[in-house]
């Protein structure tokens, strides 16, 4: 009995140990590309670039998105408002639900469906091309090069990008106010205008900060360790986005529970 | 030419989960000389070229390159070492993103133990392109290139910051005869012409026979054999076999051998 259960236990360590394995390497990655943020050189042409590619590049998907977030959250909240005869209250919860909520997680989610994948492909291919191993042959730390610019390029752009989709948002939800509901501009701004407190907004900026990093960092994390050619790219790129939705899930759990 | 070790293995054993890519293995390349190294695909010869690079560490034993043990290096400081030494990629791995101009170019802006000025690095980019004859290439992206370009692109590349320890990875795996034949002369000519100690992998018998009977003569520009007098470059031919190196030696006692793995090589060409 004993025996078996020992050799039960033996069992998990060894099922453990790749979880574990990956865990550590990651953190080794993120220590890493952290710490190259204040060590020479620094790549701010690459910085630049990324900015372009990740931020700009996301700016229609997130407008689309908070766009039509606003827009249904303010068609849902207003039916239940309704329930109590509050549906003037419609903008305060557009308001709150867009800025702690569904601006950062839904900026998150596309940015990482967009650029996530797309940094664990471009990686993931010069990984199985052998061009990270060029590049360190060449004296170049592809850490140094490749994710810290990504990780600071993604960390500069989501918050603001977060915000732009928070006011687009907050913008459907008024045509949905004053065309639908019947609700006057006013009403609707000043309703959610006064919802809003500083912790709201810090709480939406800190947000999307956390999930910028997570999404550099899986990306560059599963881009940097495929193997195994074109189906191991593809598999890097598939748990890229994976693992990043669910990190973003998870940590937003974690950061609303301190602000609630 | 010296006989002081500009790389050394001593009893390097390499492992990927249970298999022993490289198992014990001990050589020491002396300034100047040419290593061919034989093996089939799996044998261990990429690894032993990524391990003397420091590329990869070894689970035991010792590698020093340039008098230091590259082994006990963190990768920072690595990079003085491989800025002695030049590497061309088995499928050249030039980056895909750059021009041909920017990838020759990287190491002379990246490099920070390489000095050169911005102005002397297009001329230096330029030089080295022609000496592979691929001065026409400058502004093309690798995607535009034919596989032996290439390659070429990828040799001038590893080569423009004149390194005195080359690596070639393959050379001339996957091409035809004729392009194979340009780069192991190509090859020979960086050698004789910067006096560089030179490491080649390779799975073909006729490159490491090139390379032990031919010598380039710059007066004609072209390959002559090394039998007509003159300076011959040492070159040591080495096998491996499941990682564990099975022959190192000159080629008159490789042709010698009687081991069947051995003899399958120089048996190619007859």
């Amino acid at each position: 009995m004993v025996a078996s259960k020992f050799g039960d236990f033996t069992g998990l360590l060894d099922f453990l140990k790749e979880p574990a394995a990956d865990a550590q390497e990651f953190f080794l990655l993120t220590g890493r590309a952290l710490r190259n943020i204040v060590r020479t050189p620094h790549y701010g042409d690459d910085i630049i670039l990324q900015m372009d590619t990740i931020g700009v590049g996301s700016l229609v998907v997130v407008v689309f998105v908070g766009f039509f977030a606003g827009v249904v959250m303010a068609l849902q909240m207003s039916k239940a408002l309704s329930t109590y005869g509050q549906v003037g209250r419609t903008g305060m919860l557009v308001a709150i639900t867009l800025a702690r909520e569904l601006g950062p997680v839904l900026s998150a989610l596309m940015m990482a469906g967009r650029n996530a994948s797309g940094i664990a492909s471009e990686l993931g291919s010069m990984k199985v091309t052998e061009q990270i191993d060029a590049m360190r042959a060449l004296g170049t730390d592809p850490i140094q090069k490749l994710v810290t610019p990504r990780v600071e390029a993604i960390c500069i752009m989501l918050p603001p990008l977060t915000v732009i989709a928070d006011f687009v948002g907050l913008f459907g939800g008024w045509l949905i106010a004053e065309f639908y509901l019947g609700l006057s501009a006013r009403q609707y701004w000043s309703s959610a205008w006064q919802a809003l407190d500083w912790k709201d907004v810090a709480e939406g900026l800190i947000k999307p900060f956390l999930f910028a990093l997570v999404i550099a960092l899986i990306g560059c994390f599963y881009g940097l360790r495929a193997s195994g050619g074109t189906q191991g790219v593809g598999k890097a790129t598939t748990n890229a986005m994976v693992a990043s939705t669910l990190l973003i899930f998870i940590l937003d759990v974690m950061v609303t529970k301190l602000f609630v | 030419m010296s006989d002081e070790p500009i790389l050394r293995f001593e009893n390097v054993t390499v492992r990927f989960d249970d298999i022993e890519a490289l198992s014990n293995l001990s050589f020491q390349a002396v300034a100047g000389e040419s290593r061919v190294i034989l093996g089939a695909a799996g044998s261990g010869k990429t690894i032993l070229l990524k391990t003397a690079l420091g590329l990869i560490k070894p689970d035991s034993g010792r590698v020093f390159a340039f008098g230091k043990e590259i082994s006990a290096l963190p990768e920072r400081e690595l990079f003085e070492v491989r800025s002695r030494m030049g590497m061309q990629f088995q499928e050249s791995a030039l980056f895909d993103s750059l021009t041909i101009e920017e990838n020759v170019a990287y190491a002379l802006e990246n490099q920070k133990f390489i000095s050169c000025p911005p102005a002397q690095v297009y001329p230096r980019v330029a030089e080295a392109l022609e000496f592979v004859e691929l001065g026409g290439t400058l502004e093309k992206f690798p995607s535009e290139l034919s596989g032996g370009m290439r390659r070429r692109a990828a040799i001038a590349r590893a080569a423009v910051t004149e390194p005195p320890l080359m690596l070639y990875d393959s050379p001339t795996a996957g091409l035809d005869p004729i392009t194979a034949q340009t780069i192991i002369a190509l090859l020979i000519k960086e050698r004789d012409l910067k006096r560089c100690t030179t490491l080649v992998v390779t799975y073909r018998y006729q490159d490491g026979n090139l390379i032990a009977n031919f010598r380039y003569n710059p007066k004609q520009g072209n390959l002559e054999p090394a039998s007509n007098g003159g300076a011959r470059a040492r070159t040591t031919f080495m096998v491996l076999r499941e990682g564990r190196l099975v022959f190192e030696g000159v080629q008159d006692r490789l042709e010698a051998s009687t081991d069947p793995y051995i003899t399958k090589f120089f048996k190619q060409r007859e």
